[in-house]
C-alpha cells in the first residue's frame, strides 16, 4: 500500500450517535484534498480523527503504514501540522510568539538564527508579518487566522530539519473569517507547499475555491463519504441540490471544465409555515 | 484579561529583568534580616553572617548575633521559599486552567490541608489524650500536608475519566471539596474550645512565625522537583495556552504536563502550608504582576513569578514583625491588606490603558 494518511473502516460514536460512520479513505504524498459537506457532517470529526487528537470507536488510522495510537505525540507533530477552528488562547502573547508555538516539540534544538528564520519566514508567508509584535487577543478573527496558519507552517518547516519523511497539513475551515485577498494567499500557499510533497486536506465550504486549488474532492454527508474525486466530476447541480439542499446554478468552465457554482435566490423553497413568518416579518 | 504591551514584551533582553528581580528578591532579604522588633544596622548583620561562616571578622554581640542568625535567617529564608513555592504554583495553575483568575487553593490542596489541621488541633487531644500535647504539635505540619495531597489526589482522580483528565471537572470539583472542607472546618471549630480556638485562627491566618531550619530543609526538598520540571513545564503550559488539543497538535503530552504541573502544585502548597499556614494572595498576585511586566510566556513567567512571589512574602513579614514591634502580626493579613488595593489598582490603570477588546 503506498497511500501515505490510510484510514480504514473509520468509525466514531458519541452515545450511540454515528458522527463517522465506516469510512475507508486515503491520502497520497503531495496531494491536495479538499473535504466538503453540510454543517454536521462530520467534516471536523474525520479531521480530528486523522490528526490522532481522537481515538476511533471502530476501524484505524495509519500514518506510513503506522497505526496512529502507536505514534506518540511528539513522533505524530513531525508528520503533521493541524490548524483547528477557532480555539481560545488564554493570555496575550504577542503574534510571533504564537507563531512559535509550533516549534515548541519539533523545532525545540534549533539554532536560535534558524528558529528565528523560520518564524519570520513564516509570518510573512501568512500576511501577518507587520502584526509580529501585537498582541494576538487583539487581532481580528481573520488575522487571528493568519497568525495560525503561520504557527502551522513553522512546525511543518521545523520538522523537516529531522529528515525527510512524507508530511500533511490539515487545515479545519482555514479560510472561514478571511477576506478573499487572503483567502486566495492562504490557499495559494498551501497549493506551493503540495508542490514540494506536502499532502494538505483542507474542510471548505466555498465550492469554487475548493474546485480550484484542491486536486480532489470529499464530499461528506451523514458521517459517510458520498463522493470522491476530481471536482470537475463531482461537483454538479444534483450533488449540490441533494447533498447541500441549496439551489445553485452549476456551469462548467469551457477550457478546464471545473465548475462554476452559482446561488440562486429562491425563497419559496422553503415550507408554508416558515413562508407565513417571513411574509408577516 | 488582556493587558497592555508588557514593559518588557521583545523576549531578547530576559537576563536583564532576571536580574533586577534577583536583586528586589535580595534586598528584601536584607530588609528581613536588619528589621524587626530591634534593627540591626545591616554592617552588624554582615559581620554576624560572616561570623557564622567562620570566616573572620569583627565580633558582634551575643544577643545580636543570635537574633540575625538563629531567628531572623531561617524565618528569611522560609519565606522565600513559601513565597517562591505559592507564585510558582499560583502561575502552574493560571496556566493550567488557562485563566489568570486561578488560585493555587483551587486544586483543594489548601482546604484540604485546613481540614486535617483543624481536626488535629479539635479532635487530637481526644484521640491521643491531652497528655500528649507534644505529638499533636508533631503530627500538625506532618498531617495538614497529607490532608492537601489527599484532596488534590481526590479531585485528580475524581475529574479523570479513561486517562483524560478534564479541567472543568477538576475546577467543579475542587470548589465543591472547599466548601465542604470549610464547612466541616467551620464545625469544629464551633465545637472547640477557646485555647484550641485561638490555635486555628493563628494558624488560619498564616504566620511565619515558627520558622526553623528543619521547616526550611522540607521546604527547600519539596520545593526542588518544581524548579527542575520549570522548564520543562514551561514549554508544556505555553502549548496548553490554546487548549488541550492544539498542545497535542503540537507534539506535547497534554496529559502527562497536568498531572505533573497538578503533583508538583500539591507538593509545593501542601509543605508551604504545613510550615506556616495559609497565606492567601501571593499565588494569585504574583503571576499576574510578572505578566504585566514580562508578558505571559512561562519560560520567563515561572522563574520570574518564584522571585517576585519570595520578594513579596519576605517584604511583608519584615513589615508583619516591625508595624506593631514587639508585637507582629499575622503576615497573611498583611498580604492581603496591602496587596489587593494595590492588585486593584494596577488592573484599573491597565483596563484603562489597554483597548477593551
Amino acid at each position: 500500500m503506498n497511500t501515505f494518511i490510510q484510514a480504514e473502516n473509520l468509525s466514531y460514536a458519541v452515545n450511540g450517535r454515528k458522527l463517522i460512520d465506516a469510512v475507508s479513505i486515503g491520502f497520497d504524498p503531495g496531494e491536495f484534498v479538499a473535504i466538503i459537506g453540510p454543517n454536521g457532517a462530520g467534516k471536523s470529526t474525520l479531521l480530528r480523527l486523522l490528526s490522532g487528537e481522537l481515538r476511533p470507536s471502530a476501524g484505524r488510522v495509519a500514518w506510513s503504514g503506522e497505526p496512529a495510537e502507536k505514534l506518540s505525540p511528539a513522533r505524530l507533530a513531525l508528520r503533521r501540522a493541524v490548524m483547528a477552528q477557532g480555539a481560545a488562547l488564554a493570555f496575550s502573547y504577542p503574534v510571533h510568539e504564537v507563531a512559535r508555538q509550533g516549534l515548541a516539540v519539533v523545532g525545540r534544538r534549533l539554532p536560535k538564527i534558524q528558529a528565528d528564520k523560520i518564524v519570520t519566514r513564516a509570518l510573512a508567508v501568512s500576511g501577518v508579518q507587520h502584526l509580529s509584535y501585537r498582541n494576538f487577543l487583539t487581532l481580528s478573527g481573520g488575522e487571528q487566522q493568519r497568525a495560525r496558519f503561520a504557527r502551522a507552517l513553522c512546525q511543518l518547516k521545523a520538522a523537516q530539519e529531522h529528515g525527510r519523511f512524507c508530511q500533511a497539513l490539515l487545515l479545519d475551515e482555514p479560510t472561514s473569517s478571511l477576506d478573499l485577498e487572503h483567502q486566495l494567499a492562504l490557499l495559494g500557499a498551501a497549493r506551493a507547499i503540495v508542490g514540494s510533497g506536502v499532502t494538505v486536506i483542507a474542510i471548505v465550504h466555498d465550492l469554487n475555491i475548493a474546485a480550484r486549488f484542491a486536486d480532489r474532492l470529499v464530499v461528506l454527508a451523514g458521517g459517510r463519504v458520498v463522493a470522491d474525486g476530481p471536482a470537475a466530476q463531482v461537483i454538479d447541480e444534483a450533488l449540490v441540490r441533494e447533498i447541500f439542499r441549496a439551489t445553485m446554478r452549476v456551469d462548467r468552465e469551457s477550457a478546464t471544465g471545473l465548475p462554476i457554482v452559482l446561488p440562486q435566490t429562491n425563497i419559496n423553497r422553503c415550507d408554508v409555515h416558515a413562508q407565513a413568518f417571513l411574509a408577516r416579518f | 484579561m488582556i493587558f497592555a504591551q508588557p514593559l518588557f514584551a521583545r523576549a531578547d533582553n530576559r537576563a536583564p529583568v532576571l536580574l533586577i528581580a534577583v536583586c528586589a528578591c535580595l534586598a528584601a532579604a536584607a530588609l528581613g534580616l536588619c528589621l524587626g522588633a530591634t534593627s540591626i544596622p545591616p554592617e552588624r548583620v554582615t559581620s554576624a553572617l560572616w561570623r557564622e561562616l567562620a570566616l573572620g571578622g569583627p565580633a558582634s554581640a551575643e544577643g545580636e548575633h543570635f537574633i540575625v542568625v538563629g531567628l531572623r535567617l531561617p524565618r528569611v529564608v522560609l519565606g522565600l521559599e513559601i513565597g517562591a513555592a505559592l507564585a510558582l504554583a499560583g502561575a502552574m495553575m493560571q496556566g493550567l486552567f488557562r485563566n489568570p483568575l486561578a488560585d493555587p487553593g483551587l486544586v483543594g490542596v489548601t482546604s484540604g490541608a485546613g481540614l486535617a489541621v483543624a481536626m488535629t488541633i479539635v479532635l487530637g487531644e481526644h484521640i491521643w489524650g491531652a497528655g500528649a500535647q507534644w505529638l499533636h504539635v508533631a503530627a500538625l505540619p506532618a498531617d495538614a500536608f497529607l490532608g492537601g495531597l489527599a484532596a488534590t489526589g481526590f479531585i485528580y482522580v475524581l475529574a479523570t475519566r479513561g486517562g483524560r483528565t478534564s479541567m472543568t471537572v477538576m475546577l467543579l470539583a475542587g470548589v465543591a471539596l472547599s466548601a465542604f472542607a470549610g464547612a466541616a472546618t467551620a464545625l469544629l471549630s464551633y465545637l472547640s474550645d477557646d485555647r484550641q480556638l485561638r490555635d486555628l485562627s493563628f494558624w488560619f491566618l498564616g504566620s511565619l512565625g515558627g520558622a526553623n531550619w528543619g521547616k526550611a530543609a522540607t521546604l527547600a526538598l519539596a520545593l526542588t522537583p518544581a524548579l527542575l520540571a520549570m522548564p520543562w513545564l514551561a514549554r508544556g503550559l505555553n502549548g496548553l495556552a490554546f487548549g488541550e488539543a492544539e498542545a497535542f497538535h503540537l507534539g506535547l503530552r497534554a496529559e502527562l504536563i497536568k498531572g505533573a504541573a497538578i503533583g508538583l502544585i500539591a507538593l509545593a502548597v501542601g509543605a508551604s502550608v504545613a510550615a506556616a499556614g495559609a497565606i492567601g494572595f501571593i499565588g494569585l498576585a504574583a503571576p499576574h504582576l510578572v505578566r504585566l511586566m514580562a508578558g505571559p510566556d512561562h519560560r520567563m513567567l515561572l522563574p520570574l513569578s518564584a522571585l517576585c512571589g519570595a520578594t513579596l512574602l519576605v517584604g511583608a513579614d519584615a513589615l508583619a514583625r516591625t508595624l506593631l514591634a514587639p508585637a507582629e502580626l499575622p503576615v497573611g493579613i498583611l498580604t492581603a491588606s496591602i496587596g489587593a488595593p494595590f492588585f486593584l489598582w494596577l488592573l484599573l490603570r491597565d483596563s484603562t490603558r489597554s483597548d477593551p477588546t
